[in-house]
């Protein structure tokens, strides 16, 4: 595991992966969206605002996702004391804060024709937005303690990486909150290897999750990478500076 | 004496992460009624809600107890949940997903008679998905369709 924190390491797996990852995520994604909009039918109840699902679930699930990387990568930053992980829980903020406000947008669009309203302060809907909310903050927070964590000292940044944690507790209560309690949004459709719904329009959906997922990991390794080079070009200025300082 | 501390760093992390779930369950816990979106059916009868009070209703539409009212612009229906049932009246334009033995949620206040008087409704999707061709056929009706197109 300490092989992967050496950055010179890193970077001779990140920078093959990334494109491998973006255009294979890109190649699912069309495909799944030529699936979802032309050869799927539409709902018996919601026509054609079904649809919306193959952009909607892999955005719940990637705004989801993204935070549990900040909050491992966060454990590993704190415990491990590993300088690559401060950055990859960086990297993963944006991104999951992105799929977040998304999931938040395009639920909005499909529940204004299907319950009747834009917005509604249920369980799933509030805690998603919570989420969202606590993207922003980290991003604040982790912003404040970049260049401390990109120099690989602690302080700043291990607030950072508590509140990494800590905000994880919404993530169970996204998942679980149709189940607590009575809400708006409808239970969950796949549990435990069952599905209520059709395979017509499983399958695309499941290739649509796993194309974005692959798109997820590529912004993440470029935004590491491009983490790590900012890092080197203020090491060199900084040696740069004292040379001249020197002489 | 670094493996020490690392060790040291993970066991507290381990017993901070159990607090924060522990609180976190017993926060989701206390908040189990106030954080529902709607009272069920049931609710309603076991608990007892105050004429008046503004709340919503959820359940299902009951099948075969939509009724348009003589006026044209009130609707009659019941809300069920399969252990108990309330009746409801509204008055105004329903949702198109507004059908019978689909899921409903009703903004309003109950009146002294025991019948909800909603302002608004919003319908619920359930968490089926299911394309339009096998639109909530049963065994019976798709076997009804088929004897039908032989014989004609």
């Amino acid at each position: 595991m300490h092989g992967f924190a050496n950055p010179t390491r890193f970077l001779s797996i990140a920078r093959p992966l990334t494109p491998i990852l973006l255009w294979l995520g890109v190649a699912l994604v069309a495909v799944s969206f030529y699936m979802g909009l032309f050869t799927t039918p539409a709902d018996r109840l919601m026509g054609e605002t079904v649809r919306i699902l193959y952009v909607h679930v892999p955005a719940a699930w990637l705004g989801m996702a993204g935070w549990t990387s900040i909050a491992i990568a966060s454990i590993v930053e704190l415990v491990w004391r590993h300088p690559l992980a401060a950055i990859a829980a960086r990297a993963s903020a944006l991104p999951g804060a992105f799929f977040a406000a998304l999931c938040l947008i395009t639920g909005s669009i499909w529940a204004k024709p299907t319950w009747g309203a834009w917005w509604v302060w249920d369980g799933r809907l509030t805690s998603m937005l919570v989420l969202f909310f606590l993207y922003l903050a980290y991003m604040a927070l982790a912003r404040e303690s970049q260049s401390e964590a990109m120099a690989g000292r602690s302080g700043m940044s291990r607030i950072a990486a508590i509140f990494g944690i800590v905000g994880a507790v919404n993530i169970p209560i996204i998942n679980r909150s149709v189940v607590w309690w009575n809400s708006q949004h409808q239970p969950p459709s796949i549990t435990m290897g069952q599905s209520s719904i059709d395979p017509v329009f499983l399958w695309p959906m499941a290739i649509a999750v796993l194309g974005f997922s692959l798109i997820f990991g590529a912004l993440v390794l470029m935004r590491m990478r491009s983490m790590l080079a900012e890092i080197r070009i203020e090491g060199r200025l900084r040696r740069k500076a004292m040379g001249a300082s020197a002489s | 004496m670094a493996v020490k501390a690392k060790h040291q760093r993970l066991t507290l992390i381990l017993l901070a992460l159990a607090a924060l779930i522990g609180a976190a369950l017993l926060a989701a816990y206390a908040l189990r009624d106030q954080a529902s979106y709607f009272y069920a059916p049931s609710d309603i009868e076991a608990k007892g809600v105050e004429a008046g009070r503004a709340i919503r209703l959820g359940g299902m539409v009951r099948r075969g107890s939509i009724a348009q009212a003589a006026d044209g612009v009130t609707v009659n229906f019941i809300v069920e949940d399969g252990k108990a049932s309330v009746p409801v009246t509204y008055r105004g334009i329903t949702p198109d997903l507004f059908v019978e033995g689909s899921g409903v949620v009703a903004e309003g206040r109950m009146d002294a008679g025991g019948t909800f008087v909603a302002d608004n409704l919003l319908a619920k999707h359930d968490e089926n998905y299911m394309p339009r061709e096998l639109e909530d056929m049963n065994l019976d009706e798709i076997k009804q369709q088929a004897e039908t197109t032989v014989t004609q």
